[in-house]
């Protein structure tokens, strides 16, 4: 009777949560993939599926199309600069300067702010008649570029019914970004380098390794799974962005700096479009599941290994 | 190996923090569009706390939904809950309006409060196929025929715009306001100095914009960072080269967007916009009429709620900084976007909400709101004498143009054919592909208009 009750224990202690769970998450996602099979397309609500014809016309939109341009564009330079940048803040953090802790508040405070927030100062910062184009102008630019408002495309390879390339607009949207998150990058970094142990420095100094040979070889290594979990939160971030598009720039001339959730956004509550939105919603999780699956099914054989 | 394991561990510990932080943030972000929304039932709640008593003893509240909230439509609302409450003080007015350009973010909050089962008591929406195709085909709101009778106003609004209101002989909502859609508003200095005189045609709109282009000035200001403002351009234009009867075909289908003028008409759109600034994309609607106000710009294509910009924001003056003329072609022709109250169905205090649509309709109600919206009032029998100069010439001009209903603002057809037409405009500006566009608006005529 004893063992029972104390193996029911636990079970009723999750059991909250984990219904909470399966309606609030799991069911909710069903409803929204259920939604999206059907052709609730205007207010009147609709439970007549119609298969994948959400999906069809989304693929061949070109405002979809140019999204998943524009999220592949954003994802690569964001992860790449951010990470960049961390790395470069962290080592210069950690070369043991004056006022370190100083400098690390700096780098990590944009962190603080809201997208919503750093999308509006860099509105300003980047708009082409005002901002940093003045102080350009000041020194004699000519050629002033005109960043978020630009709608070239390079190179353009023309795919499906858009041109594919790097929207020269999402540069100035990811500058954003990286302004944000690199800080971020910086404590991650830091928090690996100071991890690696000062023997494994030492031992690689004796054996003849020079200071750049040593962060190659030596610290680089170690910090790969820092690296990895970086990858993972910047990626999400990346591809769920709604709210730093959305107060910067908006979808765009042509929709260069658009991405799926400024457009799902767009089309469920202003054009009531709601199976399609439904649709985008879908094709979003799906992408930031690719992406998170094979982390969690590593890190939970590691954790069993 | 243990090192390597406990570096594993901080490193997702960290990141299962961050994640959470970036949970919440995240979450605020996103709620800055729907923060209004969240704020929206605070009111009421609140009153509902302090009033118990008087409720029970009077006629209770009524909850009414706007995205009156800019400077002088807010005046103008307060000006109306204030001639109402002298009215019917036993009655307690929320004012849940929610901010953002032409209602925009409003009326997606609405949809998820109607939706959810929660509706406001009355709420704003614009006339035509906004209320009709929207809110009636979806059976969420009541038909106002008793009180159109009891309060006679099929005779006091204009056929045309009781039309818009209605579907299949029932009344389904309340005008209030009037405002112009085809409107080019120009800087009177500029075209003074060098002596030109407002366009009338698309001839002498292209002969002005050359000879002002020529000077070093930009002819033509135009913030489309929301399309709707390169769209309503486009809808003038459709206006223009097709004229009203023509125009109103497209909406119901009679005439297909195959027509040769339509394509023409795009065209002449693609033309227009290569006099527009550079940095259109970056510009709202108010910053691109700033452009003509600073005499950076001549002309500004806009509705004439520009004019209480103009007048109220950046105390110009009407005639000697800034003057007007209907939109190349459209002389007798009138854009109309109507403001409009409707009643959901399930409202929770629906009498008082009739009493609210009561003042809204009356010559009393419509003389205090629109003077400080800007608008001029939708009833024939309004006093004149209370508006500006702009005001009494539209006033006049409202009694004899031809009515067409605009697509921008949703009067025309379908939400889902409006956001189709933004997105097929938003690229059209740019990349000028008229065939591209023609398809584009064939096919939103095809899903969305039957």
């Amino acid at each position: 009777m004893l063992q029972k009750s104390e193996r029911a224990i636990p079970v009723l202690m999750i059991l909250p949560s984990v219904i909470a769970i399966a309606i609030f998450v799991y069911g909710f996602i069903s409803w929204t993939g259920y939604v999206s099979f059907t052709d609730w397309n205007t207010l009147v609500k609709s439970t007549h599926l119609v298969g994948f014809d959400n999906y069809k016309f989304l693929f061949q939109d070109f405002r979809f199309q140019s999204d998943l341009r524009n999220t592949l564009a954003f994802t690569v330079l964001f992860i790449g600069l951010t990470m960049l940048c961390g790395l470069f803040l962290a080592r210069m953090v950690d070369s043991k300067i004056k006022g370190e802790s100083f400098f690390r508040n700096v780098f990590i405070f944009p962190m603080a702010l809201s997208f919503i927030v750093t999308g509006v100062v860099w509105q300003w910062v980047l708009n082409p008649t005002t901002g940093v184009n003045l102080v350009l102008k000041s020194l004699g630019v000519t050629h002033l570029p005109k960043w978020f408002t630009s709608t070239e495309i390079v190179p353009k390879i023309h795919i499906g019914s858009i041109d594919f390339g790097l929207p020269i607009a999402v540069i100035a949207v990811a500058l954003a970004a990286v302004w944000q998150m690199s800080g971020f990058a910086m404590a991650m970094y830091l928090a690996g380098l100071r991890s690696v142990s000062d023997d494994l420095r030492e031992a690689a100094r004796v054996d003849g390794a020079t200071e750049s040979q040593i962060f190659r070889k030596v610290i680089l290594p170690q910090l790969k799974p820092i690296s990895m979990s970086l990858i993972i939160i910047l990626a999400h971030i990346s591809l769920k962005i709604f709210d730093l598009i959305y107060a910067m720039t908006g979808p765009g001339a042509m929709f260069v700096t658009d991405v799926p959730g400024v457009y799902m956004f767009e089309t469920t509550f202003r054009g009531n479009h709601y199976a399609q939105g439904a649709g985008i919603a879908m094709i979003m999780l799906l992408l930031v599941s690719v992406l998170i699956v094979p982390y969690l099914v590593s890190s939970f054989r590691k954790e069993r290994g | 190996m243990k090192r390597k394991l406990g570096l594993i561990l901080s490193a997702v510990a960290l990141t299962g923090m961050v994640l959470t932080g970036c949970g919440g943030k995240n979450n605020g972000g996103n709620a800055s569009p729907s923060a209004s929304a969240s704020s929206t039932p605070a009111p009421s709640a609140s009153a509902s706390a302090s009033a118990p008593a008087s409720q029970a003893a009077s006629g209770g509240k009524v909850e009414i939904f706007s995205w009156w909230t800019g400077a002088g439509e807010e005046a103008g609302l307060k000006g109306l809950i204030a001639l109402f409450s002298s009215k019917h003080p036993e009655i307690e007015v929320i004012n849940a309006a929610v901010a953002g350009g032409a209602g925009t973010n409003a009326k997606a909050v609405l949809a998820s409060r109607m939706q959810g089962g929660d509706p406001p008591d009355a709420f704003q929406v614009h006339g035509g196929a906004e209320l009709n195709t929207g809110w009636v085909a979806a059976d969420k709101v009541i038909d106002l025929n008793d009180l159109y009778a009891s309060e006679g106003w099929k005779d006091k609004f204009p056929k045309d715009l009781v039309d818009m209101v209605s579907k299949d002989g029932k009344a389904y909502s309340v005008p209030v306001n009037i405002h112009r859609g085809n409107v080019v508003f120009y800087n009177k200095k500029i075209f003074d100095d060098n002596k030109l005189s407002a366009p009338k045609t698309f001839d002498e709109f292209f002969k002005v914009a050359d000879a002002l282009k020529a000077k070093g000035v930009t002819p033509l200001a135009l913030g489309d960072k929301e399309p709707w403002t390169a769209t309503m351009i486009l809808e003038n234009v459709l206006l223009g080269e097709l004229g009203a009867d023509d125009y109103k075909k497209l909406w119901t289908g009679e005439l297909s967007f195959d027509d040769a003028k339509v394509k023409k008409s795009l065209e002449t759109f693609k033309k227009m916009i290569s006099y527009i600034n550079q940095d259109h994309a970056a510009r709202n609607w108010q910053d691109a009429a700033q452009l003509v106000a600073k005499g950076e710009a001549a002309m500004n294509i806009m509705g004439d709620w520009a004019k209480g910009y103009f007048t109220t924001d950046l105390k110009l003056v009407a005639n000697k900084d800034f003057g007007w003329v209907a939109t190349p072609n459209t002389t007798g022709s009138f854009m109309v976007i109507t403001d409009t109250f409707a009643i959901p169905k399930g409202a929770k205090n629906e009498a008082n909400a009739k009493e609210w649509l009561k003042v809204l309709g009356s010559v009393e109600g419509q003389d205090v709101f629109n003077p400080l919206k800007g608008s001029i009032p939708a009833r024939i029998d309004a006093d004149k004498s209370k508006y500006d100069v702009y005001g009494q010439q539209t006033i006049e001009e409202f009694k004899t143009a031809k009515l067409a209903p605009s697509m921008a603002h949703g009067s025309a057809a379908p939400e889902g054919f409006t956001t189709q037409a933004n997105q097929a405009v938003n690229i059209f500006v740019t990349n000028g592909d008229v065939d591209q566009a023609l398809k584009a608006l064939k096919a939103a005529q095809a899903s969305s208009i039957k």
